[in-house]
């Protein structure tokens, strides 16, 4: 159980959600959150949006989509909740300047990369690509860490995306989006994409969120939720 | 530990009654992570096949009311990748660890069962009740005939005791759990999975490629509760019984139907320490309430 800091709408039905946490946790490895007994039924997945071991902070952004998001939106300060991880692996640690690419809910692991990227290599730098279907949500403290934001509304983020020499690319979305970006980088760049599959036990042992990979079948929750791209086979969906 | 829950299933040892149910407990690996596993009483593999499988394409999981369904498609590395990467670690640890066996036809069922035959397995359980993949599974545990058929051939190669897992899908479950019996299985376990269906009205699509999928969690648990109190009356062999199970006091309700051990599937996923919990509030309740052995309430309604 862990103690619920702050919990308020950035936007509407978008959240962030402090928590009193501390502990290793990678860029891009998420958490199950449970907030309720046993309805609904399963923990939900959540990526780690930002973390401040000084304090002991760890936040969550999230998005009120059905009941278990509505349960946790209605927590307040020193409500407790369940977190159970880190889980998966996250972003891997680059040497090059990064170019980060988010596409709605996606944006969430992004923060903290790119917070964590900059911390390790001050001067290398970051290009952050934001894409919203209609209103931007959560883009202040991007300004705060990274070279440079470019937020879209409307419209395919993937192809505003310019990719440089030398540059490694990360990226959070829909899978279809992930895919777009995929297709989209030129080869010689490194691509890292953070997968959504639904999970239920968020631990690699029910096989519900498999994805294919040219080293056959992986586990979403274990072995991702970041692959590499030349890591992975699209053909029939993921 | 009292031995209060020492309990015998088939001539096979058990310290406890609480088990955990296939392809809800990969090979145990995740799961000594969070707890020692010589404190429950045994596991079961995730469903092997003779082949290496890749499961079912699309949605594999939707959560339902207290439920979930799944249309995972007996994803697993094969019967021998299992054997050598996974089968040394599980041995050296003092559980019962139980090969979940399925396949397509009697063929791959009795060359699968037969790659434990030099192996110190103390029981398999024999998968003929899985929903989710087209070829064979579930058809064997459909029908008594094909029930009866697959396990003799399965229990006349095996060097091990066979338990028939069943599928409560069969339109005549007791007449099942009789063909089991008769064709030499040493127990049963139920339930396997109930078949159901979801529909996603926001895409407009079935949720499953497969169409079908299967059903487990507390929502079951009634529906097994019935089906293992037919079984237990219509058998002599134990019964492992299992569906919805998410605390001692459920596993105490079979139990008191008959049920010789309990397993747990689902709700591994929703409290990873479900099984020990289990097994230690039934030793607690053995305790509280005088009891040498839980056989003393086995059985009892
Ligand atoms: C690794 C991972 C990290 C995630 N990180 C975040 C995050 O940082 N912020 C955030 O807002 N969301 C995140 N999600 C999605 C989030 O888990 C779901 O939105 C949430 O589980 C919905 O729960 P609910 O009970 O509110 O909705 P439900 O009633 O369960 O479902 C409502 C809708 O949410 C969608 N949904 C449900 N489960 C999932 C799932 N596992 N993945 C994707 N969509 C789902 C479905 O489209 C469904 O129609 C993440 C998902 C994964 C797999
Ligand atoms: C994700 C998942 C995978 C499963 N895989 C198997 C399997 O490989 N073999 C098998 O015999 N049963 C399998 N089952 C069925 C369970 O072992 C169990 O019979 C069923 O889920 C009912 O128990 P529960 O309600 O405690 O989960 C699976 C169940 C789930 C939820
Ligand atoms: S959610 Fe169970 S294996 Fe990934």
């Amino acid at each position: 159980m862990a103690v619920i800091k702050s919990n308020f709408a950035i936007e509407e039905g978008i959240y962030q959600m402090e928590v009193a946490w501390t502990g290793d946790v990678t860029p891009g490895q998420f958490f199950m959150l449970r907030a309720w007994d046993r309805d609904p039924l399963l923990s939900r997945p959540f990526c780690v949006h930002d973390y401040d071991p000084e304090s002991g902070t760890l936040t969550f952004l999230y998005q009120v989509k059905g009941k278990g998001t509505k349960l946790m939106s209605e927590l307040g300060p020193m409500d407790a909740i369940q977190l159970d991880g880190p889980h998966g692996n996250g972003f891997p640690d680059v040497k090059s300047n990064l170019v980060v690419v988010g596409g709605g809910m996606g944006i969430a692991p992004l923060l903290y990369a790119v917070r964590d990227f900059k911390a390790k290599h001050k001067r290398k730098k970051v290009r952050v690509y934001l894409g919203y279907s209609f209103e931007s949500y959560g883009v202040e403290p991007f300004n705060d860490v990274a070279d440079d934001v470019i937020v879209n509304i409307g419209g395919i983020i993937t192809e505003k995306v310019e990719v440089k020499r030398g540059e490694t690319v990360f990226g959070c979305g829909p899978n279809v989006m992930m895919r777009a970006l995929a297709d989209a980088v030129p080869p010689k760049h490194p691509v890292y994409l953070s997968l959504e599959k639904r999970m239920a036990c968020g631990m690699g042992v029910c096989l519900g969120c498999s994805v294919k990979t040219v080293d056959g079948n992986k586990q979403v929750c274990a072995d991702g939720p970041v692959f590499e791209r030349d890591e992975l086979i699209w053909e029939g969906g993921l | 530990m009292s031995g209060a829950l020492l309990t015998n299933f088939a001539g096979v040892p058990f310290k406890n009654p609480v088990i955990a149910a296939s392809g809800t407990f990969g090979f145990g690996r995740q799961f000594e992570k969070i707890y020692d596993l010589s404190e429950i009483g045994g596991l079961c593999t995730k469903g092997l096949t003779l082949e290496p499988r890749p499961g079912n394409t699309g949605e594999r999981l939707w959560e339902t009311p207290a439920g979930l369904l799944n249309s995972i498609g007996l994803e697993n590395p094969g019967v021998d990748a299992f054997i050598e990467n996974e089968w040394p670690h599980l041995a050296d640890i003092d559980t019962v660890t139980i090969p979940n066996v399925g396949g397509s036809d009697l063929e791959s069922y009795v060359e699968a069962v037969s790659r434990f035959n030099d192996l110190p397995v103390k029981l398999i359980e024999l998968n003929i009740s899985c929903p989710n993949v087209k070829c064979g599974g579930m058809a064997f545990g459909m029908d008594p005939e094909q029930a009866y058929a697959v396990t003799k051939a399965v229990v006349d190669e095996s060097a091990h005791p066979v338990m028939a897992k069943l599928t409560p899908n069969a339109p005549d479950l007791v007449a099942v759990a009789k063909a089991c019996e008769e064709a030499g299985a040493a127990g049963l376990s139920l339930i396997n999975t109930v078949q159901g269906m979801a529909v996603d009205i926001d895409r407009r699509r079935i949720v499953f490629d497969n169409v079908y999928a299967g059903l487990s969690g507390p929502a079951v648990k009634p529906i097994a509760l019935r089906m293992v109190h037919q079984v237990v009356h219509a058998v002599k062999i134990p019964v492992m019984a299992l569906g919805g199970i998410a605390d001692w006091r459920d596993a105490l309700e079979f139990i008191m139907i008959g049920a010789q051990c309990v397993q747990v599937g689902t709700m591994n996923f929703v409290d990873t320490t479900v099984l020990p919990d289990i097994a230690e509030g039934l030793e607690t309740y053995c305790v509280q309430h005088g009891l040498s052995n839980i056989d003393e309430v086995r059985g009892i309604l």
